[in-house]
């Protein structure tokens, strides 16, 4: 080895890399200038500018982990239909811009041909917005990528067509962190017991005070425990969060049975007719059933069908349980409405129907 | 378990007969690839997957995770990377460093298959070979190195042009939607506005030290497709001032295709605000003053309509999720501001930056600026960020009496004395 490779190399601050070096040329042209678009069949967007100049894009959905194999491939297809070039959508698709028409249905065929269904686009369930899980997080209370892999199996046909009364975003989540965001269902797991504490580990491996700190509800304070200084949990107000575990890892929020899964529905991103929204609970207690989730399946797919059912075209999933009601909402998914569904933390009362609105 | 140094004859493959499950149906299995990279994978790819697949099918039947933080980083900078160490390595070894390199990806999404292609194979020879498109904060993520090799992949990502995101007390990675590049309804240039404020910024983002995570996103109207309001510190949301531009003539051709009732229940009955009349010779009449700008229309008819020419963009702040105090949205703090000319960018980037100072003075240890806003009351932000009070920065003026109002007039006057100033520029 010479001097040189032992001199660490300093790092070139770039940033945010300029995306024109990599962009559609068609794109890059008419950056700014386009005029409207629409949607020839689902999959396909058509955008066509002010200089007259047409773009296709041909939207298909990926497992969002990919091997460089799997990356490879999409790029061999991008090369021989694509003009090498492509971009990825927030959801994780692919999107491959075809400036020539005719080369639109082999795109489509070789993409579906190597597996990637076509699709996500208009009033469709697209690809859902996941986080890492047991694969690569801290602290998941489960998988994330297993769980969409068996969503999406059951939900393909609604990706690969536009049949949907408006998009249906779905997310998920391995803690109630949260990551995966808001969604018109949101498949989040829910801590049902507090932690279990390791007492021999705190002292060396966790900060104290900022464990303390980090409690939304004050639930944490020191003590010592076999003669160690240590953290204790008042189980009676503790409310099963998991905000301690990650600044603390002994205290082990999961359990092989306590960690559940929670449906939420109605989060709506977009400002488009109604403001964006938070989601709310749909049902709790869901078993973490690897490698299916079959419990979490059922509830999605009646949650999915009775939206499909009864919604208005362009009615998202919270606006159309406005309209019928979440006395309506339950009846139709035949889900439980209870005591936990009543709101107790900051902004409670602003969630109580005050007034004599109601739904029979 | 057998040690898994030696290669080829008398490798162990550990079953994975949980994961095995997820590799039928129709969507693209993540496992498929991760069997593909320990089975045809470069070598060290080969060895680090199927410790890897071994220690998530464990995870699988025990349903509890195996990894555990720690600190690496690169020559230089003090986040980017997360660490990952196996809990589990006596059972497998070769992926017990697994280690996730965040790069920020170039602005809005875009690639050549040339630069893919350069990345895989980077990834290839230093990691695992496995890299999300893209993480929740829009990062490239190069997951699975070991700490001797991350210096390696970052210095190879690096001479490439990239560079690492944001991890941890600091300014996180952003996301833009594709916007101007293949957009009609995008109203600003937000490569430029995303690429101006983190480029300036990047100190925060490679030398954590501020209070707690900061992220910017930019959406180019109010569809907000990288979801900025619910997920951003500081959201940035296309929108115009003036009126919807019609064009009758498709307003005409979409009625004729789609049928009068159709529109009336899509377009007219969904409009907020009740601003959109249908005129009997089926053109229609938009009451812009009270238009809200929430894009349904336009959505439904993107021939027809589209945002109006006085493009801008609105500044929300404080958008999180559940930790610690619960979920808040992004308050409309700037309810317009241009961003056409240099100068307004550099306003822009001026204003960014100030917030992001305030946050750094003001928000405690693992407050996000939501937080602290709630904290000290909207007043005394607006006081601190220097922006007057404005009807668009609430639902409804106060309902609670418990408000001391002895300068009431002297604020009243303001209010006038602002009202004039802009009638006198327009």
């Amino acid at each position: 080895m010479n001097n040189q490779a032992k001199t660490p190399r300093v790092p070139d601050e770039v940033g945010v890399p300029d995306p024109f070096q990599y962009m559609h040329p068609v794109l890059k042209a008419n950056y700014g200038n386009w005029d409207w678009h629409d949607r020839p069949r689902p999959g396909v967007l058509r955008h066509v500018s002010k200089s007259g100049d047409v773009i296709y894009t041909v939207r298909a959905g990926t497992q969002r982990q990919m091997d460089v194999f799997t990356v490879r491939k999409l790029c061999d297809i991008g090369d021989q239909y694509a003009d090498g070039h492509v971009r990825f959508t927030t959801r994780s698709n692919i999107e491959y811009m075809v400036a020539d028409e005719s080369k639109v249905a082999s795109l489509i065929e070789a993409l579906e041909e190597a597996g990637f269904p076509v699709g996500g686009t208009g009033a469709s369930v697209s690809m859902i917005s996941h986080t890492q899980g047991w694969l690569h997080c801290d602290i998941p209370g489960t998988d994330a990528s297993g769980v969409v892999k068996g969503l999406m199996d059951m939900l393909h046909k609604e990706f690969v067509q536009e049949k949907m009364p408006n998009r249906l975003r779905i997310t998920t989540s391995c803690c109630q962190i949260n990551c995966g965001g808001q969604g018109d269902i949101a498949v989040n797991v829910q801590y049902t017991k507090p932690p279990k504490i390791n007492h021999d580990l705190v002292a060396n491996v966790c900060e104290r005070p900022a464990v303390v700190a980090r409690c939304p509800v004050a639930a944490i304070r020191p003590a010592m425990v076999n003669g160690k200084p240590s953290l204790e949990v008042d189980e009676k107000k503790c409310i099963c969060c998991g905000a301690c575990y990650p600044p603390c890892p002994p205290m082990q929020i999961n359990g092989d049975d306590s960690t559940k899964i929670a449906i939420w529905v109605g989060g709506k991103h977009s400002n488009a007719r109604s403001k964006p929204t938070f989601h709310k609970l749909a049902v709790a207690n869901l078993p973490n059933n690897a490698p299916h989730w079959p419990e979490v399946q059922d509830v999605v797919r009646r949650i999915v069908k009775a939206y499909k059912s009864d919604a208005q075209h362009w009615e998202r999933m919270g606006e159309w349980i406005d309209r019928i009601g979440w006395k309506r909402f339950f009846e139709m998914t035949d889900l439980a409405f209870t005591k936990h569904h009543l709101e107790t933390w900051t902004g409670a009362r602003n969630t109580m129907n005050m007034s004599a609105h109601l739904h029979f | 378990m057998k040690d898994h140094d030696e290669t080829g004859e008398g490798r162990m493959i550990h079953p994975t007969p949980q994961l095995d499950q997820l590799e039928d149906g129709p969507w693209p299995s993540f496992v498929t690839g991760l069997k593909r990279l320990r089975d045809e994978g470069a070598p060290n790819n080969q060895k680090m997957m199927n410790d890897l697949l071994g220690q998530l099918n464990h995870s699988y039947e025990n349903r509890l995770g195996y990894w555990k933080g720690g600190t690496v980083s690169v020559f230089g900078y003090g986040g980017g990377i997360i660490p990952r160490f196996s809990e589990v390595a006596e059972k497998f070894p070769e992926s017990k460093e697994f280690h996730t390199l965040r790069v920020m990806p170039p602005a809005g999404f875009h690639y050549t298959t040339d630069i893919l292609r350069k990345l895989c194979d980077i990834w290839e020879r230093h990691g695992s070979g496995l890299i999300a498109f893209h993480g929740q904060s829009g990062d490239i993520m190069f997951q699975g190195c070991t700490t001797e090799n991350t210096q390696k992949a970052f210095d190879e990502l690096n001479e490439i042009g990239f560079d690492l995101g944001g991890a941890g007390p600091a300014l996180r990675t952003a996301m833009s939607c594709v916007g101007h590049a293949r957009c009609e309804q995008s109203c600003y240039d937000e490569v430029r506005a995303h690429r101006t404020i983190i480029n300036k910024l990047l100190d925060e983002m490679h030398r954590p030290s501020l209070p707690y995570k900061f992220k910017f996103k930019f959406s180019g109207c109010a569809n907000d497709c990288v979801n900025a309001i619910h997920r951003a510190d500081f959201a940035v949301i296309g929108t115009w001032r003036d009126g919807i531009k019609i064009n009758q003539e498709k307003v005409k051709e979409h009625i004729k295709e789609k049928g009068r009732r159709y529109t009336t229940d899509t377009v007219l009955k969904m409009c907020p605000t009740r601003a959109i009349s249908l005129n009997d010779d089926d053109t229609l009449e938009i009451d812009n003053k009270s238009c809200v700008r929430c894009m349904h229309c336009i959505n439904v008819m993107t021939k027809a309509l589209s945002p109006g020419d006085d493009r801008g963009i609105s500044i929300m702040v404080g958008g999180k999720r559940a930790l610690k105090i619960g979920d808040l949205m992004g308050i409309m703090v700037v309810p317009f501001m241009k961003l056409e000319t240099d100068e307004d960018f550099e306003k822009l980037e001026d204003f960014a930056e100030r917030l992001v100072e305030f946050f750094a003075d003001n928000a405690l240890e693992h407050e996000r600026i939501g937080e602290a806003i709630d904290r000290i009351g909207l007043p005394a932000f607006l006081e601190a960020m220097e922006i007057e009070p404005d009807p668009n920065m609430v639902n409804h003026p106060r309902t609670s009496c418990y408000v001391r109002t002895d300068d009431f007039d002297e604020e009243a006057a303001k209010w006038f004395e602002r009202q004039a100033a802009e009638t006198a520029a327009e």
